[in-house]
């Protein structure tokens, strides 16, 4: 308790906090939203992709002195439209497709960052750095999410359909191809906003983690968007509480809390009826 | 009048048919029959344009298939439907209203009501609020005819609409066909029961890696056609019960 009070009380002393804060419930609502489209389109493994193949971006950007939101973005989709091409253009699955794609930017990513020569700023890539967002962060924080806000408002028909029945959607001349690749450069940005709090290689926690809490939960897409950007928030809030009271990595706090969400919803949400299928098992 | 005219679809260098013509009527419920694999499903692919064919054309009323898209209603083979999705029997139906809104425009009052009275229409209406999982084959599958209802097609195609469903539902889906029938639409259905043919089509298609023969089911369907699509033994077993019965 004195913890909590703790907090608050440094919440309202420090700025850097309190910038914490208002990034980690912007990226929890952000990533909650365009984390459900991902789980239901069973795109997980493309979300995890995506996450790790903007690092060559990052590094541009760094080196550049540019927009990182603009270097992550362009490789984002190129990463997205090359496992395509691969997938399409031969016999390889989707999934293997992805496999090379994903781990060759991987990799040119971490030499860029090595031929930088700035080791502080790989470790906060790759695990976040939420203590040390700056104003201009902020600021692209609420960018990326209002342009999440707006996709997802105004494509909310076209995003249900192609996740739910692409097929039906081709018959009618909708053009699936646009929309997938659409949500594949907004979950770039979602991405480089979530390296800020949560660092490259738990932003697909972020992505899938709370989706799949509110999947648990409900039988509706509205409803689902709407619990998993709450999760989102509740995540950030309570990881980043643990992360400054017991000082641990805020990345990892916060991803920890939404696991124990996921896990609490696993046992009691009515949908998955962990009791009562367990007693069928049983019987 | 749906018109295919030359097509041949080819996977890789395999082709599935080759220079298939055929034409399907405006008022009539056509079906399509075949062996395994013979291309049906293919062919209403192509005519969907959701797989290229290599060669022909096909055209409603003079206009291709691509300026007529919003005219097409597709209740396809069910088998990836994920059954898991969060979304209810009535925001099903309401898609079908999508194509006909365009982008940017939400479904309204009309588009609502429309969704409403087409599960009326396939006495589903007390489940509008039931996650698609929560239901039969055979209550999936007239959700899925109430979303074609919803489209106002003039060409609506059915692959394999009666494979595992209640008696109860392939009635009330054939009762829909007729009313289709009735209002002068084209209705194309790919089946596989060949007792039920004759009973249940106006026009037949005979498909087996190309067009074996086509024209008025009562015509078409005969010893000679099933022994060339399927095999010798099959259309002795099917007409001779036939003759056995009258």
């Amino acid at each position: 308790m004195a913890s909590l009070i703790d907090f608050f009380n440094a919440l309202g002393k420090y700025d850097f906090l309190q910038s914490a804060l208002l990034t980690a419930i912007m990226v929890g609502i952000m990533s909650g939203i365009i984390g459900s489209f991902i789980i239901l389109r069973g795109m997980s493994l493309m979300g995890d992709a995506i996450s790790h193949a903007v690092l060559p971006g990052v590094a541009v950007a760094y080196m550049f002195g540019f927009n990182i939101l603009i270097g992550a973005s362009v490789f984002g989709v190129l990463a997205a439209l090359l496992i395509g091409f691969v997938a399409s253009r031969s016999k390889i699955k989707t999934d293997t497709s992805i496999g090379v794609v994903f781990s060759a930017f991987y990799a040119l990513g971490f030499i860029l960052i090595s031929m930088a020569e700035s080791s502080t700023n790989l470790h906060h890539i790759l695990f976040g750095n939420i203590l040390a967002v700056s104003d201009s962060d902020i600021m692209t924080t609420a960018v990326v999410l209002g342009i999440v806000i707006l996709f997802v408002v105004i494509f909310y028909k076209e995003l249900l359909v192609t996740s739910f029945d692409e097929t039906y959607a081709k018959t009618y001349g909708l053009k699936v191809q646009v929309i997938h690749y659409a949500l594949m450069l907004v979950l770039t940005l979602v991405t480089v906003s979530a390296l800020q709090t949560v660092g490259i290689i738990l932003v697909v926690a972020m992505l899938i983690t709370p989706a799949a809490t509110a999947f648990l939960w409900t039988d509706k897409l509205v409803t689902m968007l709407v619990l998993s950007a709450s999760v989102g928030v509740v995540s950030a809030i309570t990881g980043l509480y643990f992360s400054y009271t017991f000082n641990w990595a805020s990345g990892p706090a916060i991803v920890i809390v939404a696991a124990m969400l996921f896990a609490l919803s696993f046992v009691f949400s009515p949908k998955q009826n962990f009791f009562k299928l367990k007693r069928s098992v049983a019987r | 009048m749906l018109n295919v005219k030359g097509l041949t679809v080819a996977y890789d260098d395999t082709p599935v048919f080759s220079d298939v013509a055929v034409k399907f009527n405006a008022g009539k419920i056509t079906g399509i029959i075949g062996p395994n694999g013979a291309g049906k499903s293919t062919l209403i692919k192509a005519i969907l344009n959701l797989i290229k064919a290599r060669e022909g054309q096909v055209d409603y009323n003079g206009q291709p298939m691509k300026a007529v898209q919003k005219q097409v209603a597709y209740v396809e083979q069910r088998k990836d439907l994920d059954l898991t999705f969060p979304i209810d029997v009535f925001d099903l139906v309401l898609t079908g209203t999508y194509g006909k809104l365009g982008l940017f425009k939400s479904p309204g009052k009309a588009e609502k009501a429309a969704s409403r009275s087409a599960l009326e229409q396939v006495s589903l209406s007390e489940f509008s609020k039931r996650q698609i999982g929560n239901l039969s084959g055979g209550q999936l599958q007239r959700v899925f005819v109430a979303r074609a209802i919803v489209q106002q097609a003039e060409i609506i195609i059915l692959d394999e609409p009666f494979v595992g469903i209640d008696l109860q539902s392939e009635t009330a889906i054939m009762r829909i066909l007729k009313q289709w029938r009735d209002e002068n639409k084209t209705i194309i259905v790919i089946h596989h029961d060949l007792n039920k043919v004759t009973k249940y089509f106006d026009d037949l298609v005979i498909l087996n890696h190309g067009i074996v023969d086509y024209g008025p089911a009562n015509e078409v369907y005969n010893p000679k056609n099933i022994e060339s699509a399927f095999s010798a033994d099959l259309s002795s077993v099917l007409f001779q019960e036939k003759e056995g019965a009258q």
